[in-house]
């Protein structure tokens, strides 16, 4: 089996679009603890319910955005291989 | 070779991506006229053909609702409420012309995953234009609302204002809010599309009704997080320069 220059790269490309997703831990804990203080918040004071959820959900979305930007990386060494 | 990975799946139906259907040249340049064109134009004259319909229930108005003034009124009502919540009685009324404009728009464009088409949003290009309006009116307004001054003195804020070693950054921070604005709609719509294409591409014989429960997920709640998200952040920027009142 000849390996080519350009199968290395592609195989190379898929290990880094592993390695970029992994990005996702960051956003996962970070969501964890808004949700769990939002639940402690909910806890404490029933009546705020609505803002909460919405300053929550905005918080989330936007911790959200690191893992996204792992999740490009990852898209583009896969779909649009700028390296091969 | 091109898509190696995804052949040795042994699935080539995969598909995701943007075609082009025809092109022209303009200036010397190749345009593309994409598939991302026809479904935002699907979208535009769904919404415009609704707003023709709203406008010829509400100019023979009733007292009391019915029906599809009802429903007319619900809408606006809500997002009314969500733009006076959020940005105060000054700023409201200028903004929630284009607020709930861009709302409606990037959810209709959301879901209509869910109607088979690829959702506008997925494509970077809509994105980044959603994106720049909303910066341009941030500092639209900012240069509207506040003196000169304050504005330098923002730029500069940890330092004084007659040291601006700090700028470069804080003007770094400026240029970063539409990217990403920009970019959290676009991976958030893109990922949603990719993941129902390898479900739909992959699992081709299996994937019959439960699918159902991912379209909910990624279209129908990820769609009108992410729509929400992106206006509430808007409203955010641009009620920032209100402070000063």
């Amino acid at each position: 089996m000849n390996i080519t220059g350009h199968d290395l790269i592609m195989a190379c490309s898929a290990i880094g679009a592993g390695l970029a997703v992994i990005a996702g831990i960051g956003p996962g804990i970070g969501q964890g603890i808004a949700a769990g203080h939002g639940a402690a918040a909910v806890g404490r004071n029933p009546g705020a319910k609505g803002d909460i959820m919405s300053t929550m959900l905005l918080g989330q979305a936007v911790a959200e955005t690191t893992g996204l930007y792992g999740l490009l990386i990852a898209m583009l060494l896969l779909f649009v291989q700028p390296l091969a | 070779m091109n898509n190696a990975i995804l052949m040795t799946s042994g699935a080539d139906n995969i598909d995701f991506m943007i075609h082009g259907i025809f092109s022209y040249e303009i200036f010397g340049h190749e345009v593309w006229i994409t598939t991302s064109h026809v479904c935002i134009l699907i979208v535009m004259l769904l919404l415009a053909g609704f707003s023709v319909a709203a406008n010829r229930r509400m100019k023979r108005a009733t007292e009391v609702p019915d029906g599809f003034q009802n429903v007319l009124e619900l809408i606006v009502e809500k997002l009314d409420g969500v733009v006076y919540g959020t940005m105060g009685k000054v700023a409201a009324p200028k903004f929630v012309n284009y607020i709930s404009t861009i709302f409606v728009f990037i959810l209709m464009s959301n879901i209509s995953g869910l109607f088979g088409l690829r959702p506008p949003t997925a494509d970077y290009g809509t994105t980044l234009a959603l994106g720049l309006i909303t910066f341009f009116l941030i500092h639209i307004t900012q240069f509207k609302n506040l003196p000169l001054k304050q504005i330098w003195t923002d730029m500069c804020s940890p330092l004084p204002p007659w040291l601006p070693l700090w700028l470069p950054i804080n003007l770094i921070s400026e240029i970063a809010v539409p990217i990403s604005l920009s970019l959290r709609l676009f991976a958030n719509v893109l990922s949603g599309t990719v993941m129902m294409a390898l479900v739909y591409g992959l699992l081709s014989k299996v994937a019959l009704i439960w699918p159902a429960a991912l379209h909910v997920y990624f279209d129908l709640f990820s769609g009108a997080i992410q729509t929400y998200v992106f206006c509430m952040l808007t409203m955010t920027y641009i009620s920032q320069n209100y402070e000063a009142e």
